[in-house]
């Protein structure tokens, strides 16, 4: 074994270790509080927990190379509102109206390049101008959020497909369709960062941007497709999860980026970029859905359930800082 | 010497890491008013003795005793009570704050109610500036001062206690000439008040002009300390390595090829003017000159890092504009840059993945990254650079110096560029290692490569280049042939002393 392979795998397992802690506590603690007969690990909520953790899970795919980038994107709640509304309302226009079900696929696109768009128009900001992306993505944040209120006031934007509710809610090999979608999502990312130029320059750029740029790699281009990435998937997520649903709130996706973050950063990735890894972004997610899931199984409310987030998550990554002191080398501050 | 009181002694310290026996029974002493100088290569232990001293690592064992009584460090800050002091090479100064505050930082003088009593915080500044003889006050914004006065308020840091020892970690690394002569007066101030110093160099000029005695570490081992003024560069260099340095001038002469790099009357701003050369394929041609003399620029303007005011580049006899480091790599030059570590390598990344970065792009199967073209040039260019890494997956971070270096060298190699700019080859690299880059950087000329050696190091210079370029205030002064040029006039040339020839 290679020097340091243990406390790698301790790193890279750490999530998954958090994980089977979860799993545990929350069936034996089940045993004793919980108010229904059914055991926690019961195969459908697994299988529901998967479709819960999709909405979220989808787009921490996409701020996970962001921020391995060294970005960070805030306004992946607002585009993933937008998105939807344009998903569900664009169903209504009058000019798609001969369409019947094909209606569908063009409300799909539609969505879609809006997130595209919107990510794209993220990029380009903090590429030409040279603003840093947390501050152009925080106006971002606030400007698409008003496209959404100016879009329809207050008022939520609606509309059932059946045809579309079917497909959202059919289960393929057991899976729900969002299921699928999240891990469709998680291989096509994976391969990304793993195996294209794309991902070695992405995490070339985070860990030593001066360095990328003298080995002659464009920096401005690769961080404006990571802004389009995950535009789109912000954008995906909604048309998974409103496909179903079918109504959209104005105020719908708040604290999306937040939550998606925290996925991001609880399975490791670093808030200065250059590392970080899909699978454990997976990890992160499905440690923050379970969390949820597992408090109010025993019986505790939301704000209970908010609270013990915050504070697992300082606490991970306390543990994550001392597994990274390296021997003793690193200077005490 | 008679028999005083060594102001710092350290007995037989031991210091383990899993695996590592960093420091091996390693004992010295120094004396008031004596300058030690600490010598060995990157990883003889150096960095480790410094950390114990200063309290950041305890030994294992061993003891560490001050005016002859044992003392435990706990701590940097204890450390410093106990008058052990550190000047760093890397500065730790607050920019936005004022001289004054940085150097009483933690500390500052207090009325009631816990107010900072300004006029008293001035006075005890001023007071301890007066004795450095600087040209600048308590009052000053730390981030407007040049580098060499930040050093001296770090040194006047260190003199608000009472030192016993002040420890120097590479001090000159980033001062000009004149600005060395400032910190060399305070040194000898220093020790004229009966401060021990230790000095830790690299540069033997330096130490033979300072320094009384020398202790050499080797692998973790105390080998010795010797007399500085009964001893020689070559004595000491073979206790650092066990072997010799050659620094003998470069004597070996081979066909020149054509004219690859050709440079009309470039200028760009206020940095350099007018400045025109050529260098010819398997020809090494040296830029010598003082920090901020405009070398470094020029190799930034050829590789698409600035543009340039006025005047004309030529590859093969062909003009052209660079636009950007991608376009300078397109059309064959390569920058080994300055700072390895912030500027030519990706850290946190593996070795081979440092050295296809530039050209991954090209090394793809369908849309995906090719691994085994990839360690196939890995393998190729670790074997003729002779490159020491346990494997490719080892990050470029854990590696030393001189083969970090390497990686750098061996990721533009793989590019077959027409022409190499290498800024000072050998910053902080050890001596062994040193030489191999110099024999590198040869043998590459030999094989038909242009290169460009910039270098502060004046036989460095000397030994690898077969024309050397002097500048001075961003002007060229005069290009010598290696037949022409000898120490003297070449440091004629780079103050500006020098008679003017095109």
């Amino acid at each position: 074994m290679q020097p340091g392979a243990l406390s790698t795998f301790l790193k890279r397992g750490a999530i998954w270790g958090f994980i089977v802690l979860e799993l545990i506590f929350f069936t034996v603690a089940g045993e004793f509080l919980s108010l229904s007969e059914k055991a926690f690990m019961d195969v459908d909520n697994m299988l529901l927990l998967f479709k819960q953790s999709a909405p979220i899970g989808i787009i921490a795919m996409g701020m996970t190379i962001i921020m391995i980038n060294g970005n960070i994107d805030l306004s992946v709640g607002a585009i993933y509102a937008l998105s939807a509304v344009i998903l569900l309302d664009s169903m209504t226009w009058p000019v798609f109206a001969g369409l019947g079900d094909w209606v569908i696929p063009v409300g799909w696109l539609l969505a879609l390049l809006t997130g595209l768009v919107l990510g794209a128009l993220n990029g380009l900001i903090v590429w030409k101008t040279g603003v840093d992306a947390f501050i152009v993505t925080l106006g971002a944040m606030l400007g698409y959020r008003g496209l959404v209120f100016m879009y329809n006031g207050e008022q939520p934007t609606s509309h059932l497909n059946w045809t579309l509710v079917d497909f959202a809610e059919a289960q393929v090999l057991g899976l729900h369709t969002a299921t699928w979608f999240l891990l469709l999502v998680t291989a096509a990312i994976w391969f990304l960062m793993n195996r294209t130029v794309h991902g070695r320059n992405a995490y070339a750029i985070g860990n030593n941007r001066e360095a990328a740029v003298n080995a002659g790699i464009r920096v401005g281009p690769h961080m404006m497709i990571n802004f389009m990435i995950v535009g789109f998937l912000a954008a995906l997520s909604a048309v998974v999860f409103y496909s179903e649903s079918g109504s959209v709130n104005p105020n719908d996706g708040e604290l999306y980026e937040l939550w998606v973050i925290t996925a991001v950063v609880l399975g490791g990735t670093k808030l200065t970029g250059g590392a970080g890894s899909i699978l454990s972004t997976f990890g992160g997610v499905l440690a923050i859905q379970l969390l949820r899931k597992g408090l109010s199984h025993i019986g505790a409310d939301t704000e209970t359930v908010n609270l013990v987030i915050g504070l697992i998550l300082i606490a991970v990554l306390f543990l994550d800082r001392q597994l990274n002191v390296k021997g003793k080398e690193e200077l005490k501050i | 010497m008679t028999d005083p009181t060594p102001a710092l002694r350290l007995e037989d310290i031991v210091k383990t890491f899993p695996g590592v026996r960093a420091l091996d029974g390693v004992s010295f002493s120094v004396m008031p008013g004596e300058v030690h100088a600490l010598m060995g290569e990157n990883g003889a232990g150096k960095s480790t003795l410094m950390k114990v001293l200063g309290g950041i690592l305890q030994p294992n064992e061993g003891r560490i005793i001050i005016n002859e009584e044992p003392a435990v460090m706990s701590g940097p800050l204890d450390a410093k009570a106990k008058g052990i002091v550190f000047i760093h090479q890397e500065l730790s100064l607050a920019d936005e704050l004022s001289v004054a505050e940085n150097i009483y930082l933690g500390e500052l003088p207090r009325k009631r109610f816990g107010l900072v009593d300004w006029p008293r915080l001035e006075e005890k500044t001023n007071a301890i500036l007066g004795k450095l003889k600087v040209g600048f006050d308590a009052r000053t914004r730390v981030g407007d001062l040049s580098i060499a006065n930040q050093q001296m308020v770090e040194i006047a840091r260190a003199l608000t206690v009472d030192a016993k020892a002040v420890i120097f970690d590479e001090p000159t690394a980033s001062l000009t000439d004149a600005e060395k002569v400032v910190l060399f007066d305070v040194i000898a101030d220093l020790r004229a008040h009966g401060v021990g110093i230790i000095y830790i160099s690299h540069r033997m000029e330096e130490i033979f002009k300072i320094t009384d005695r020398i202790s050499v570490l080797r692998d973790g081992q105390y080998r010795g300390t010797l007399n500085t003024a009964e001893t020689n560069e070559e004595e000491v260099t073979q206790l650092m390595i066990g072997r010799k340095l050659d620094l003998s001038r470069n004597a070996s002469h081979h066909e020149l090829g054509d004219v690859a790099l050709e440079v009309r009357n470039l200028s760009c701003g206020r940095l350099y003017h007018d400045v025109s050369f050529e260098v010819r394929r398997g020809e090494v041609l040296g830029f010598y000159g003082l920090v901020g003399a405009g070398r470094t620029e020029i190799a930034e303007t050829l590789f698409g890092l600035r543009t340039p005011s006025a005047g004309q580049i030529r590859l093969d006899g062909q003009e052209t504009r660079i636009t950007s480091p991608a376009d300078a790599i397109g059309k064959g030059i390569s920058l080994v840059p300055e700072d390895r570590k912030t500027q030519g390598l990706v850290l946190g990344m593996n070795c081979r993945d440092n050295m296809t970065l530039p050209q991954v792009d090209d090394l793809t199967a369908g849309p995906f990254v090719a691994d085994g073209a990839e360690i196939a040039i890995f393998d190729q260019y670790r074997d003729r650079l002779d490159i020491r890494t346990p494997g490719w997956k080892q990050q470029v971070g854990n590696l030393s110096g001189g083969n970090q270096q390497k990686i750098v060298i061996g990721k533009w190699l793989s590019m077959h560029p027409n022409v190499l700019i290498v800024d000072e080859p050998t910053r902080g690299i050890d001596v062994g290692s040193k030489s191999e880059i110099h024999k590198l950087v040869r043998d590459l000329a030999a094989q038909g490569y242009a290169v460009i050696v910039i270098s502060s190091e004046m036989p460095e210079v000397l030994h690898v280049s077969d024309r050397i370029v002097a500048m001075y205030s961003g002007r060229i002064i005069r290009t010598f042939t290696s037949e022409e040029v000898t120490e003297d006039n070449l440091i004629q040339a780079i103050s500006g002393i020098g008679e003017k020839v095109a």
